[in-house]
């Protein structure tokens, strides 16, 4: 018999640990791991990849109807949707702050601050909190939500390159997590966390989104300049061994496979099943990619991809 | 891998001595390098020098063919591990798997949906690739019989699964012509099947259950035997073990070009799985880790779309990434009133734009104009997306048929077009929109 002996990388690097909750909250830990993803045979992976369930501040109303089927009366109501997502296995909520977009009602600090107490309160899970993508108004509310959350290490996101100052302090003001959102682009993302190091952030309170492409929607972008990201950081540049956070349920749910029943083509097969597969499939490329946290929508894709993770874990 | 003359030439007796029908050894390895003889031709090649050669000429991954005539599967000659490194080229075939156990009219009725199945995305058209039939019954003659049947109703790439060499001996018969894959030699079986495989020409499995070693070795009968396409079975089944044996595959194949692994692998998702939908997943982690084949027991439309659509994804060329058709794409349902806008073939950019629309309330045309394949800025600083370019596809698209407006949306980062094209476009308005996609639906909402 020849004999063969299993090629080994000899990684350099290490992706930090970053841990959010604690103090009285469930605490939840990624990434850790000094090797590729679930390679167990040639390092250690400290810590799974995790899930998040997104919880909008709104009553959803322009989701697809599996979503709103799923969760049902929930929806009106942000602490009771975020407590029937941890029932149903998620490990983080994800609590997006829609309604102080412009477009969307344009709330401000108060309301914020009175949703995200109210999500604290109703889970013990740890919390990441979303802005409305809007640079002024996401420091505005991020700011509100940092207070209000204060000792409670959350996540605040997304830090880009035109507000990254106001959430990267409040962040080390209340002793939270910043995510750094950048557009598919390897040194865009290692650029946005060299500005929040010099902040004064340490490095094991980033997270980067490096901006999640759906399947069919870009996701090849998504999947390689996270490889890529991955291996320069296993390679020893610190600038890129933040954990990765992908927004796999919001960029799946968002596009026609996902949404639409009527006028498509037969070999698409039913919404009820083909707009789940969307997520799930998007949801397991990624994780091959490197994704250590995963925010998704429906609450069946949580216990599935929560169940390949668990095998990929051996 | 292959060699430039020169690299050739170091292994050539250097003797000038014209028996091959070239004046010297140097000219002769020219030719070679070309591919226009072969290097037997060569009749004072030593031993050595032969196998150097030959292993050396080989892809690290061999490509092997299952099927015949247009329709087959190539899969192997691989030359990365990450996609991004260089591309990833021959997309792993996808299977039916049909038992002989099951009744012969359910059989055909699942044959018949597969065939049929086709499902186009970015203006190619995609279908299921074959069938895995196995001798679930242990019955030769039942074997044979679906075998014959499936190959009549839908001549198509053909895994054979059966460890019984005379079971696979009778439905060779009836499909060898088809140049299925014979699934599997064994420890047991591997002499028998070997032979078949040789008589038939087909490309052959190698199933060892003993970890790699033990699969190394049976590939090493296997080829001294003297068959050369072999198709990998390291029998890890569940996520994680088909994760590591895969990836240990490729390395050893790529980094350590170690010839007894260096084939492509055939995964069976449903094994390790316990549903259709679990199936899928496994199978797309396998998609992009490295199968490839993979034997599905389940299909249905829902689970096929989204992962012929991830093997598009992966397999798509880095270097080269897909453009879109240019045209007039109506997003959502868009009526006469609906907004124009307009955008790139760069994929990204459209799929951006696209999935923005999408998201909005407002249901849209989206006009793509050929800026080969370049995105909003890069195409303009490249002068491939000026106002006469988008004068000339709303022109050549006939906007003007298919909206009872005259306004055009152009991307934000375009404004100082805006001036110039509504020079060309005589009539029309121009509104300039956002700089980025995502704030497209509250453009909409406020100035349409």
């Amino acid at each position: 018999m020849p004999t063969v002996e299993i090629p080994v990388e000899k990684w350099s690097g290490k992706i930090h640990e970053v841990r959010l909750g604690g103090q009285g909250r469930k605490e939840v830990v990624v990434g850790g791991e000094n090797t590729l993803p679930f390679l167990h045979f040639e390092g250690s992976i400290p810590n799974p990849p995790v899930l998040a369930v997104e919880v909008l501040d709104r009553d959803p109303r322009d989701w697809a109807e599996p979503l709103l089927q799923a969760w049902g009366d929930v929806l009106k109501n942000p602490a009771a949707w975020a407590k029937k997502a941890v029932e149903v296995g998620a490990n983080l909520i994800a609590l997006r702050l829609k309604t102080a977009h412009p477009e969307e009602g344009n709330t401000g600090a108060e309301e914020a601050k009175r949703v995200v107490s109210s999500v604290l309160e109703a889970v013990d899970v740890p919390l990441i909190v979303l802005g409305p993508e809007v640079a002024e108004k996401d420091n505005e509310v991020l700011v509100a939500a940092s207070e209000a959350g204060r000792g409670q290490r959350l996540a605040l996101g997304n830090c880009e390159e035109k507000n990254y100052r106001t959430i990267g302090a409040t962040c080390l003001a209340d002793g939270h997590v910043a995510i750094g959102k950048t557009p598919i682009e390897i040194n865009l993302a290692k650029q946005l966390n060299i500005l929040l190091s010099d902040l004064g952030m340490s490095q094991d309170s980033l997270l980067m989104d490096p901006t999640t492409g759906a399947l069919g929607y870009g996701l090849e972008y998504t999947y390689s300049v996270m490889e890529r990201l991955r291996l320069a950081a296993l390679g020893g540049d610190k600038m890129t061994s933040m954990p990765m956070i992908c927004t796999v349920g919001e960029e799946a749910w968002r596009q026609k496979e996902a949404k639409t029943s009527e006028g498509v083509p037969d070999t698409w097969g039913p919404l009820a099943e083909r707009a789940l597969r969307w997520e799930e499939m998007t949801a397991i490329s990624l994780l091959q990619s490197g994704a250590n946290i995963i925010v998704l929508r429906h609450p069946s894709t949580v216990e599935k991809v929560q169940s390949a993770i668990t095998r990929l874990m051996g | 891998m292959s060699m430039t003359g020169v690299q050739i030439y170091k292994f050539l007796p250097k003797t000038n001595c014209k028996k091959c029908g070239f004046p010297t050894c140097l000219a002769f390895a020219m030719k070679v390098a070309q591919k226009s003889i072969a290097i037997t031709d060569c009749p004072d090649l030593s031993e050595e020098s032969t196998l150097a050669l030959e292993s050396a000429a080989r892809p690290p991954i061999q490509i092997v063919t299952v099927g015949a005539d247009e329709k087959k599967i190539e899969v192997g000659g691989e030359v990365v591990m990450f996609r991004h490194e260089k591309t990833f080229y021959h997309p792993p075939g996808l299977v039916i798997r049909l038992k002989d156990s099951t009744p012969l009219e359910e059989n055909l009725k699942q044959v018949e949906a597969v065939a049929s199945y086709q499902v186009e995305r970015v203006g190619m058209m995609f279908t299921v690739d074959g069938f895995a039939i196995e001798n679930d019954s242990g019955d030769a003659a039942a074997f044979a019989k679906l075998v014959a049947a499936v190959a009549e109703k839908a001549p198509s790439p053909l895994v054979l699964m059966s460890t019984k060499p005379d079971a696979m001996k009778t439905a060779l018969e009836k499909a060898g012509p088809l140049r299925p894959l014979i699934y599997a030699a064994t420890t047991d079986n591997w002499s028998d099947m070997t032979e078949l495989a040789k008589a038939h020409g087909c490309p052959l499995a190698v199933a060892a259950g003993d970890g790699l070693e033990g699969l190394a070795g049976l590939v090493e009968q296997v080829t001294g035997n003297g068959v050369e396409n072999i198709v990998l079975d390291p029998g890890g089944r569940d996520y994680l073990s088909s994760l590591t044996q895969l990836t240990q595959i490729r390395r050893l194949a790529l980094k350590e070009n170690f010839r007894p692994l260096g084939f492509p692998v055939i995964a069976f998702p449903g094994e390790g799985t316990d549903s259709n939908e679990e199936e899928s997943m496994l199978a797309g982690q396998q998609v992009a880790k490295y199968a490839g084949i993979i034997v599905l027991n389940h299909f249905s439309p829902s689970t096929m779309y989204p992962l012929l659509t991830l093997r598009l994804n992966i397999y798509t060329d880095p270097q080269k990434p897909i453009q879109m058709q240019p045209g007039l794409y109506p997003i959502g349902n868009p009526k006469e009133d609906s907004p124009v806008c307009v955008t790139t073939n760069f994929s990204l950019t459209y799929f951006a734009v696209a999935g923005e629309l999408e998201g909005s309330a407002f249901p849209s045309w989206l006009m793509v104009c050929d800026t080969e394949g370049l995105s909003v800025l890069t195409a303009w600083a490249a002068g491939k997306f000026d106002a006469e370019r988008i004068a000339k596809a709303t022109k050549e698209f006939n906007i003007a048929g298919s909206v009872n407006h005259h306004r055009v949306i152009i991307p934000g980062h375009l404004a100082v077009l805006r001036g110039e094209l509504e020079e060309e476009l005589s009539g029309w308005e121009v509104l300039v929109g956002p700089r980025d996609a995502v704030d497209l639906g509250a453009f909409l909402k406020k100035s349409w």
